[in-house]
């Protein structure tokens, strides 16, 4: 059994179950206690993978540039729901849809699920599918499409998967 | 104000309905339920706040949840034809 | 009316706009996968503004904390269930919609 991910799980769910109960007396504490390890046990290789114990400096490395992503990533999901109502509200619909697909090289899954939500969630492009690092998107506009494929956002989740 | 929240809330899910009724595929029903669900997830915190019953929360949270394995869980089986 | 209230009717209002969008969106666009823009963005966002708002105007509390884990399920679960649903969508070969009306893919 791997000792750091049992761990991992079980601090974060024990602070979990505490922050949801919000009662401090002895019974749900120690029952917390119980489930938590109950289910750290029998599935800790769900929540952060088979991680090892030299590997935490690095994945916390990670998680910290990912929050200093996400300012970027709030103001390009306000410019896109602008966009989207825009594009609903305006009697024409000024849409022109089309699918397009580019390699990427990230190779972590963490990259590779930040890329993809964030295409989803960024002006007018929705991640269809990824196969080998390839991205299929769906784009509504030729705009859009454009400023999918220079590349800026690659950059900067690149950048979050670090060396 | 929260009850007015919550009806702008229901009516634009009504909305929504007229797509999971009319189709005309069926992801188009699934994404259009999807929305509905994540709606409701809305309408429940609301009640908490209109109502003042925290309980409303938790069952948010896990209809939260629910909601999203559902949507997986259909899209499996119109995918294989079955969950396994 | 204080700033508390003032910020979090505010809120309010610009969720549900974006709300009734993704609604209005879902029923006009011509296809499957634009309907998908309206869905995975604006409801994405319309729901995340009416919670903050409800944030608040709690303030710092247990009920804040659970307001905040639902906000942060949806950022994750709501763009992954679209794509989903996009994936299935696009491996069954459903063709797009074109401005020229073409179903090329």
């Amino acid at each position: 059994m791997n000792k750091v991910s049992f761990t991992m799980s079980f601090v974060i769910l024990y602070t979990f179950w505490i922050l949801l109960s919000g009662y401090f007396d002895f019974v749900h504490l120690s029952l917390g206690v119980v489930s938590a390890l109950l289910v750290s046990y029998t599935s800790h290789h769900l929540l952060t993978g088979d991680v090892r114990a030299e590997d935490v400096s690095i994945e916390m490395k990670r998680i910290i540039r990912f929050f200093l992503y996400l300012p970027w990533l709030f103001y390009q999901i306000t410019l896109a729901n602008i966009d989207v109502a825009y594009r609903v509200l305006h009697p024409k619909m000024p849409i022109d849809p089309r699918i397009l697909r580019f390699k990427t090289d990230l190779k972590t899954d963490i990259g590779l699920t930040t890329l993809a939500n964030s295409i989803t969630l960024t002006p007018g492009t929705v991640t269809i599918d990824i196969k080998d690092g390839e991205f299929f998107v769906h784009a509504i506009s030729e705009e859009s499409a454009e400023s999918l494929l220079s590349g800026e956002m690659q950059m900067r989740v690149k950048n979050i998967e670090g060396d | 104000m929260f009850l007015q929240v919550a009806l702008v809330i229901v009516f634009s899910s009504i909305i929504a309905l007229y797509r999971a009724i009319s189709g005309p595929t069926i992801y188009d029903r699934v994404l259009a339920v999807n929305v509905i669900g994540t709606k409701t997830v809305l309408v429940l915190v609301l009640v908490e706040f209109i109502y003042e019953r925290p309980e409303f929360l938790d069952i948010a949270l896990v209809y939260a949840i629910i909601n999203f394995i559902g949507t997986i869980a259909f899209l499996k089986y119109i995918e294989k034809g079955g969950l396994t | 009316m204080d700033l508390v209230n003032v910020i979090s009717y505010s809120l309010f209002a610009i969720g549900s706009f974006f709300l009734v969008v993704a609604a209005i969106g879902i029923v006009r666009l011509p296809d499957f996968y634009t309907r998908m823009h309206a869905a995975g963005k604006s409801d994405t966002l319309g729901q995340s503004l009416i919670l903050l708002g409800l944030i608040i105007h709690e303030g710092a509390s247990f009920i804040s904390i659970k307001i905040f884990f639902i906000i942060l399920f949806i950022f994750i679960a709501n763009p992954t269930a679209t794509h989903a649903v996009a994936k299935a969508a696009f491996l069954s070969e459903l063709a797009p919609w074109k401005k020229d009306g073409g179903k090329e893919r």
